[in-house]
């Protein structure tokens, strides 16, 4: 063991010292690798997280939520319809919901307005995310003043902001009441944004949104199941796209690692010849080798791999900020929980350092047929 | 200490280019004495010293080793027989480029695993013994021809061979580092190693350090 | 200066060493940190089932971005049937599946 043990050190201190040779080459490869491992880890750790975090926060999202459709767009729920739905077994509770958006000409942004059903924001009162206290700077007890669709000015108090740590899904956030709210986009008494519902037996809730679907033909209902699917499946497809968009870079490097890795220079089959000469056995060629692909794609796994980590869990990702902003003026700032794929970083430990090892061992055949006397004949 | 018998080695065996380097050589090499294979290129000098050093098998024939038999030897224990009896100083020196004087000699020991500052210790020992401890570091590329031999000769003792190998040593030397290098070869043998070198260079055949020149032509040995 | 630089590349397993357990310790780091998210993400649990919310803010550009999952498949093209899609996010989130679910089944049931 204790000799095995030295082996192993003399052998990785020649590979070392043979890469240093050509220092500037090996470390832009482990650079470029690096670089390669920590876009792929940063996209797979966030997307991972991400799609976690929105199943864990949205697990009590409305059960079930009745649209009206009009010429394939949303349209109001007129009076009448929470009667009708009344009727269908299974229902348990009901609630007509008022929500809409409000694009705000300062900065630009829009904005998601939305008269809580809870009913705990007094009139003349907004309650609003974090993320539009940082844009518009307001605190609590400023005014401000928004211009409605009609064209009239609606002045609103800041009661309160929601926390800074439910931006991710708050941050646009305007909450008021009721009656401000329909006064404000001028709503007719009795018509709703949509319909929420919940179901008494869970086994129930596909049954009931039939019969909704069939009771209410001009509905489509929406099951929490399905929206948490929505978000199970989200960035898989980004995920696809960044790999598309990558795959040429991957193509790149693989070719480039390929040529690095499995070309056998006759410098090297010479020096391969000397070490044979001077009693190496092309087991310990081989060894040598094998420590220098995994040393090479190892350090950049865990340098990818580490730098993805602080990037996505302790910077937020920062560097997917502008992806994910697209022309959106408001970002939420969040922080998400590490929820770490353990299968997926294996399969990227497995695709970083297998191929790239093996590439190194490809050409080692040839040292096999080296004859060590080779090495008398130069 | 080496036997041959009856020693064949042909190239290419069976082919149109079909080549006969040696051709039946028997020879008893002595051990602790200075021996020196001479003949003009192409004679089998070198692949004499290829199959006395266990680098190559014979075609056919018998070598001894120490009474033993290694002609038959697979090819894993040639190599562990060869990494411990023989140290080899090629013509070319075949140092590797890039690395440090230090790092080349102590090159045949990492298969063996003795502990790294032994070897180290070793090689730092060898090199002051060969006047070399300031150019430790040196990339051997840097280095001059005699300094790069003292190199190969250092990286040949390190793993303490009873056998030091040299094939044309003073082929790259002038004349000043030639007769230094004969002066090396006559403190070997007097230290215990046995040394066979090859050369047609008269300087080191008329050396006193040499104890016995064996003459060689067309792959035979003849009488001198 | 030499010598300085072989001490250099000795540090090379040390390193790595240093990195393989920065790899475990990322996992630890990660279990900790899940266990003080734990209070924020019930908070955010009871905003959410508080005011009803179904999706994430993570795109306001549009309703069908800010929204994806109260979206239809119109949404994205309502400007005009043949419009490309122009919001950056909205080419990188697909419209949900079950968009159709129940208006297929209505159909079916004209026929």
């Amino acid at each position: 063991m204790r000799i095995w043990i030295e082996q192993q050190r003399a052998l990785i201190d020649f590979t070392l010292a043979s890469l240093a040779r050509r220092k500037a080459k090996n470390l832009g490869l482990l650079a470029v690798y690096t670089l390669l491992v920590f876009v792929l880890a940063s996209v797979t750790l966030f997307s991972h997280a991400l799609r976690h975090e929105a199943t864990r926060v949205l697990a009590d999202s409305p059960e079930l939520i009745l649209q009206r459709m009009v010429a394939g767009r949303h349209d109001l729920i007129p009076p009448g319809y929470l009667d009708k739905i009344g009727k269908i077994r299974g229902v348990q509770k009901m609630e007509g919901r008022l929500w809409g958006y409000y694009y705000d000409p300062v900065i630009k942004a829009n904005y998601t307005f939305m008269a809580p059903t809870a009913g705990d924001v007094e009139r003349g009162t907004i309650v609003i995310g974090s993320g539009l206290e940082r844009i518009r700077g307001l605190t609590q007890e400023t005014g401000i003043s928004f211009r409605a669709y009609s064209g009239k000015l609606y002045s609103f108090i800041v009661a309160d902001i929601l926390p800074h740590d439910s931006e991710l899904i708050s941050a646009d956030l305007v909450l008021m009441h009721a009656d401000d709210f329909r006064d404000f986009f001028g709503f007719p008494a009795g018509h709703y944004t949509d319909i929420t519902l919940s179901v008494a037996n869970p086994q129930e809730v596909r049954n009931v949104a039939a019969k909704l679907a069939a009771a209410l033909p001009d509905s489509r209902p929406i099951l929490r199941e399905e929206v948490l699917r929505t978000y199970a499946s989200i960035f898989d497809w980004r995920e696809g796209i960044v790999l598309a968009i990558l795959s040429g870079a991957i193509l790149a490097f693989a070719i480039l690692a390929w040529d690095k890795a499995a070309g056998l220079s006759a410098e090297e089959k010479r020096e391969i010849g000397i070490l044979k000469a001077i009693g190496w056995e092309t087991g310990d060629v081989i060894r040598m080798k094998l420590w220098e692909g995994v040393l090479i794609s190892l350090t950049a796994f865990l340098l990818g791999y580490l730098a993805a980590y602080l990037h996505v869990f302790y910077a937020g990702g920062i560097l997917f900020e502008p992806v994910l902003k697209g022309w959106s003026v408001l970002y939420p700032r969040f922080q998400l929980t590490p929820e770490i794929d353990g299968l997926a970083v294996v399969t990227l430990g497995f695709f970083t350092v297998i191929p790239y090892t093996a590439a190194v061992l490809v050409p080692i055949w040839r040292a096999a047929t080296t004859d060590p006397d080779a090495a008398m004949r130069s | 200490m080496i036997e041959l018998a009856d020693v064949r080695k042909v190239f290419n065996q069976g082919q149109h280019n079909e080549f006969r380097a040696l051709d039946g050589i028997n020879l008893s090499i002595e051990a602790n004495r200075v021996t020196a294979i001479c003949g003009p290129s192409g004679s089998g000098k070198t692949t004499l010293l290829t199959l006395i050093g266990c680098l190559a098998r014979p075609t056919s024939g018998r070598a001894r080793f120490k009474g033993e038999d290694i002609s038959g030897l697979p090819e894993r224990f040639l190599t562990q027989l060869r990494r411990r009896s023989f140290g080899f100083v090629f013509q070319q020196f075949n140092l590797i480029r890039g690395l440090s004087a230090e790092e080349n000699v102590m090159l045949p020991a990492a298969p063996c695993g003795r502990p790294q500052h032994e070897v180290r210790a070793k090689a730092a020992m060898l090199l002051d013994q060969l006047q070399l401890a300031h150019r430790r570091d040196a990339k051997v590329e840097w280095l001059s021809g005699g300094e790069q031999q003292r190199v190969a000769i250092a990286r040949a003792l390190i793993n303490d061979p009873e056998v030091l190998i040299a094939d044309e040593p003073t082929a790259n030397l002038d004349t000043t580092l030639a007769r230094e290098f004969l002066a090396i070869l006559d403190g070997f043998a007097s230290a215990g190693r046995t040394v066979i070198l090859s050369s047609h260079d008269p300087l080191v055949i008329q050396s006193a350090a040499v104890h016995r020149v064996i003459n060689m032509r067309d792959g035979r040995i003849v009488a001198a | 200066m030499l010598i300085r630089s072989f001490n250099k590349r000795r540090l090379v397993l040390p390193c790595l060493a240093v990195a393989l357990l920065g790899f475990a310790m990322s996992f630890v780091d990660a279990a900790l940190l899940r266990k003080q998210h734990a209070v924020r993400i019930e908070a955010n649990r009871a905003l959410a089932e508080r005011l009803g919310l179904t999706d994430l803010a993570l795109f306001t550009e549009a309703r069908y971005t800010r929204h994806p999952s109260q979206a239809d498949r119109h949404a994205a093209f309502q400007d005009h049937p043949l419009a490309l899609e122009h919001f950056p996010t909205g080419s990188l989130i697909i419209p949900p599946s079950h968009s159709h679910a129940y208006l297929d089944r209505t159909a079916a049931r004209a026929d």
